[in-house]
């Protein structure tokens, strides 16, 4: 009985080469599945979104009645625009316990929260409820046009000793 | 007519042996082939504990969270028939099933037994810890199982947000708020600013972070809506189908169900 035989490996292709080709074929696959996972990631991003924008002007100052909490932004941009003796301040109408959005209540002349509670006087500062820390105030300042311009982008936290920053109030002389 | 009357020649039809490929459940190895030559039923062990099947060893939770998945599963479907996930007409799609849509009262089936598979799920996982299901050789399907109460965790989340009442928008505004402090990927969750300060501007913020992608926007607005719908109805039952089955044939292949200590 004869011994069996093997047969040779195919000639011109031998196995060092033949795994280093695997290896290319392997990191060209996961190189471009890595590619098409991270395009399909971007579709989450979506480059406008029908939101009202981050930036607006907000009118003029003389607009502005002196201790009063104005509310004509807060359904469009989720801002009130606070004006006291001595400037103007925006703050943001996302209560900071859960973010909900309070109310201003004039006869109490406070910020109550539907949601769980939380107060805040005229100045942003919590007072009641569960409210961790005061509401954010957001980057005020004037346009050439003598317009007042809100940035909603950029924002200041009174515990961090923000609020003292000169964009986070707009001076009326 | 052949032995055994009409149910005997049906079963010698060449229909039926097409597709029962084995004789009748009549001794042990028919039995054993129909569990193996079922798609569905292969899943499962071929045969099982007396205490497997006791109810007061596993309260049949693992079993009725499946039952409610299926409830939720046609349920789902059938009120698709009618909801659209527009800003226009979401809410009003839901008043319309209450009150003109015959048996649209299976949106309170669909409500029900979600509230119902959250409770039986958790306590699935309660049986399972207290009877040390968990332990090797199992801890694999542990950890499939707590994928899937996460799933059905995300599955009570975005149906909430479907209604599209008060309690629904704001009750997404608010929870949707946690994923802010997503570290890396939350503009308020720790590793962000290290982020922006290496890349020496903001590349993650509120309008580019995990929340952002989760909601479409920087609040819950339409485009959140049909985000959440889609996750609501393909995405996560998908997800959970699949690892489903890899449960349940876990179960089987890590020995049975759990005997008693």
């Amino acid at each position: 009985m004869p011994a069996p035989s093997f047969p040779e490996a195919p000639e011109g292709i031998s196995r060092r080469v033949f795994l280093s080709w695997l290896t290319v074929g392997w990191a060209g696959f996961i190189g471009a599945l890595g590619a098409g996972l991270t395009a399909v990631g971007r579709l989450f991003f979506p480059n406008i979104t029908f939101e009202p924008p981050q930036q607006f002007k907000a009118g003029f100052p003389t607009e502005y009645a002196v201790n009063k909490v104005d509310e004509r932004f807060k359904k469009k941009y989720g801002v009130w625009m606070v004006r006291n003796e001595r400037g103007i301040y925006v703050l943001s109408t996302v209560c900071t316990h859960l973010g909900c959005t309070p109310n201003w209540l004039e006869a109490e002349a406070k910020f109550k929260c539907p949601c769980h509670g939380s107060g805040y006087y005229a100045t942003g500062i919590n007072f009641e409820g569960p409210a961790p820390r005061p509401l954010e105030r957001f980057k005020i300042s004037l346009s050439p046009d003598g317009q007042i311009m809100v940035d909603k982008t950029q924002k200041y936290q009174y515990e961090k000793g923000q609020w003292s920053d000169p964009n986070a109030f707009l001076e009326i002389a | 007519m052949a032995k055994g009357g009409f149910l005997g020649s049906l079963r010698e039809s060449q229909a039926w042996k097409s597709i029962f490929r084995h004789g009748p459940p009549n001794n042990t190895r028919n039995r054993v082939l129909v569990v193996l030559m079922n798609v569905f039923l292969h899943l499962h062990p071929i045969r099982m504990k007396k205490s497997g099947v006791r109810m007061s060893f596993t309260w049949c939770m693992g079993g009725i969270t499946f039952f409610l998945f299926l409830v939720e599963t046609v349920t789902g479907v059938l009120l698709m028939f009618y909801y659209r996930p527009t800003a226009d007409y979401a809410y009003a799609d839901i008043i319309a099933l209450r009150e003109h849509v015959p048996i649209g009262v299976m949106r309170e089936v669909h409500r029900w037994g979600a509230h119902a598979m959250v409770i039986s799920v958790w306590l699935h996982m309660f049986r399972v810890f207290l009877t040390g299901s968990y332990k090797p050789p199992r801890e694999f399907n542990w950890g499939v199982g707590v994928i899937l109460l996460v799933l059905t965790l995300l599955l009570s989340f975005t149906g909430y947000l479907l209604p599209w009442d008060q309690l629904a928008i704001w009750a997404i505004t608010v929870g949707s708020n946690m994923a802010r402090a997503t570290p890396f990927l939350g503009n308020e969750g720790p590793g962000a600013s290290l982020i922006n300060m290496l890349m020496g501007f903001d590349v993650v913020h509120a309008g580019s972070d995990a929340r952002f992608a989760l909601l479409a926007g920087r609040l819950v607005g339409e485009a959140t809506l049909l985000r959440f719908y889609v996750l609501h109805c393909i995405f996560i039952p998908l997800a959970a189908s699949v690892l489903m089955a890899i449960h349940f044939w876990r179960v089987r292949k890590d020995g049975g169900i759990s005997g008693p200590l």
